[in-house]
């Protein structure tokens, strides 16, 4: 009897083969999100991208305020954090002084969507060489389940007691399409990682944004991320994965949004 | 030293920063400041480094926030409003010690005010000016010539600390035209090799380095905490500059830093022409502030004057430095006006009264 690093106990643990493990550049540490939070999944996915491609000696990352402030916890490259809503104005002057690094940032709803608004669209608009990831779970986690820029027209939330409503909060904020229509996007694309399948895609998504710019194309990549807040929404992890699929992507249909031009 | 030339005090600052090495400026249009974001536009990227003309002051900040910490040379300007919008940056900054240097071109307010020069902003500069017990490095130039001086002093002063230094003018020392000479400065022998810390790209699987200003355990931030005070205190003991001007026999002593310096030296001659035997103490730096040496005058001086563009703010730590040993006034303009030498000097002759010599 053996234990792995997980402790499994198991039989005869040296004749199995490995079949998935961590990569690297995920600290061994236990994740402070809750359990069946996309951020977990969205974390494992860019880490693996950034060892695929080789480019962790180079990788600066930019996490703000949110859940995943303390990212760099999780993710075991050189990051900053950022003031609430200002990533991608650390991330733009990292990128500026040394153009050769790869720079990402990884944001929330809120964070992007709200009090970050300015950045995010100026940033895309100057064509910031970087790549954003955005995670929107339609919700405020960190500070207690309030309501997002992107909360759905009536979901229930701890500041939209009887639901949202539009005449009086307004309308789930659609910024990846606003993103999409800016010249300085190079390639925004919206994703999901509520199952294995648009896990997959979105890590394909995930790195074909971090090769744009490793191959110096001109131009902000832009990956959204429709997530799961179980806790914030108040549902079971399968519960919430399903609410994705029956409702979200209505709203906030996958696929790609501006993608290069051919030959590009 | 190289040969004088003729500049605007925003011109002679940016040019100064460029021979200092600065590699990234970040920044943001607001009169009387403009001329330094101009300058930097059309210079800095011939000349080896990165401008880039933000959408928002908050915007500028958080650039310079993240250029620093790859280990730059970085800077911005800004005058009072703008430098508002950057206070929570700057309180980021101080708290992840992150090297960079900043100025503020005061203009008056309170509010949009006036595009005229002030001292207004004096506490703000001072005493944190952001949320959290945090300090700045201040400088305060009274000349054009100053205004490029204190530009590597605030570089050295900021690498050396990791603390942001801000060299705290105003409106008209950013617009007015007088000789300036740029020192010799060798770039390379001020470098200051921050690679143990700075945020690059993990190069050779070398340990992580982070950049943050969270700590959520109470006793952790207690500790980030005792060590910024503690290099604060570190800061006081070595880095206080000032100018003492004709104090040695002085019964009337002026208090004044920046702008209103000018003023009342011109109010000492005036003043001493008549027989009043007046000195100026003038701050160079306003935090560290000059108590000691005020503290040392006071035994020797009748009555202290301040004077400030402004409705009383530096008179405070005059009088927390000096106590009750010697009376302290106070005289001072608001809203873009400046102290007129006479009326400095009357307001000398009044305390001379008061102070029955």
């Amino acid at each position: 009897m053996e234990t792995t690093r997980e402790g499994i106990v198991c039989n005869n643990l040296d004749q199995m083969d490995v079949v998935f493990d961590r990569t690297e550049v995920l600290h061994d540490t236990p994740t402070s999100y809750c359990p069946g939070c996309s951020h977990s999944v969205v974390h494992r996915l860019i880490m693996e991208v950034i060892e695929e491609l080789g480019i962790l000696g180079d990788t600066i990352g930019v996490a703000p305020v949110g859940c995943s402030v303390f990212a760099y916890h999780f993710m075991n490259v050189d990051m900053q954090q950022a003031a609430h809503g200002r990533a991608t104005a650390v991330a733009t002057g990292i990128k500026r002084v040394l153009p050769d690094k790869i720079v990402y940032t990884y944001q929330g709803d809120g964070d992007l969507a709200a009090i970050g608004t300015a950045e995010t669209i100026h940033t895309i608009n100057r064509g910031e060489n970087i790549v954003m990831i955005f995670i929107n779970n339609g919700i405020y986690g960190m500070t207690g389940g309030q309501m997002a820029p992107t909360t759905l027209e009536g979901d229930v939330t701890s500041t939209t007691p009887h639901g949202r409503d539009t005449l009086i909060q307004g309308h789930a904020i659609k910024i990846t399409e606003m993103a999409a229509i800016m010249d300085g996007a190079y390639y925004v694309t919206r994703q999901a990682v509520n199952s294995a399948k648009t896990v997959r895609k979105c890590k394909k998504a995930i790195k074909q944004a971090f090769q744009n710019q490793i191959d110096g194309k001109i131009g902000t990549n832009f990956v959204e991320v429709v997530s799961n807040c179980p806790s914030g929404w108040k549902m079971t992890p399968i519960e919430a994965n399903k609410k994705i699929d029956e409702q979200v992507l209505d709203y906030y249909p996958l696929g790609d949004l501006k993608t290069p031009p051919k030959g590009a | 030293m190289g040969k004088k030339l003729l500049m605007k005090g925003n011109e002679a600052l940016a040019e100064a920063a460029i021979r200092a090495g600065v590699k990234g400026y970040f920044g943001y249009p607001i009169t009387p400041q403009s001329e330094l974001l101009e300058y930097m536009a059309t210079n800095l990227d011939s000349r080896g480094g990165v401008f880039l003309q933000a959408e928002s002051e908050v915007a500028a900040i958080n650039m310079v926030y993240g250029a620093s910490g790859t280990g730059t040379r970085v800077m911005t300007s800004t005058s009072s409003p703008g430098f508002s919008l950057m206070q929570e940056g700057i309180s980021y900054m101080a708290c992840a010690e992150l090297p960079c240097l900043l100025v503020n071109v005061v203009r008056g307010g309170p509010g949009l005010g006036t595009i005229q020069p002030s001292q207004g902003d004096y506490f703000q500069a001072v005493k944190g000016g952001g949320h959290g017990d945090y300090k700045l490095i201040v400088l305060a130039p009274n000349s054009v010539q100053e205004m490029a001086d204190l530009v590597y002093l605030g570089f050295d002063l900021t690498d050396k600390y990791r603390n942001p230094v801000l060299i705290l003018a105003d409106g008209a020392l950013g617009q007015m035209m007088e000789s300036v000479e740029f020192p010799e400065y060798n770039v390379e022998e001020h470098f200051v090799d921050h690679s143990s810390w700075t945020t690059v790209g993990r190069e050779n699987g070398r340990e992580q380095h982070y950049i943050t200003s969270l700590h959520l355990l109470s006793e952790k931030m207690e500790e980030i905490n005792v060590h910024l005070q503690d290099k604060y205190k570190k800061i006081q003991e070595n880095e206080t500059r000032f100018e003492s001007i004709q104090t040695e026999d002085a019964d009337i002593l002026i208090v004044a830093f920046g702008l209103s310096s000018r003023s009342s030296q011109k109010a000492l001659e005036l003043a001493r022409e008549q027989g009043l035997k007046v000195g100026i103490l003038r701050p160079i730096t306003l935090f560290p502030f000059p108590s000691d040496e005020l503290k040392h005058l006071a035994n020797s001086v009748k009555g202290i004057l301040v004077v400030e563009m402004n409705a009383g703010q530096m008179v405070e730590d005059v009088r927390l430095a000096v106590g009750s040993n010697v009376p302290v006034d106070f005289y001072g303009r608001m809203g873009g006006m400046i102290p007129q030498p006479d009326e400095i000097v009357d307001k000398i002759k009044d305390l001379y009264k008061q102070v029955k010599i």
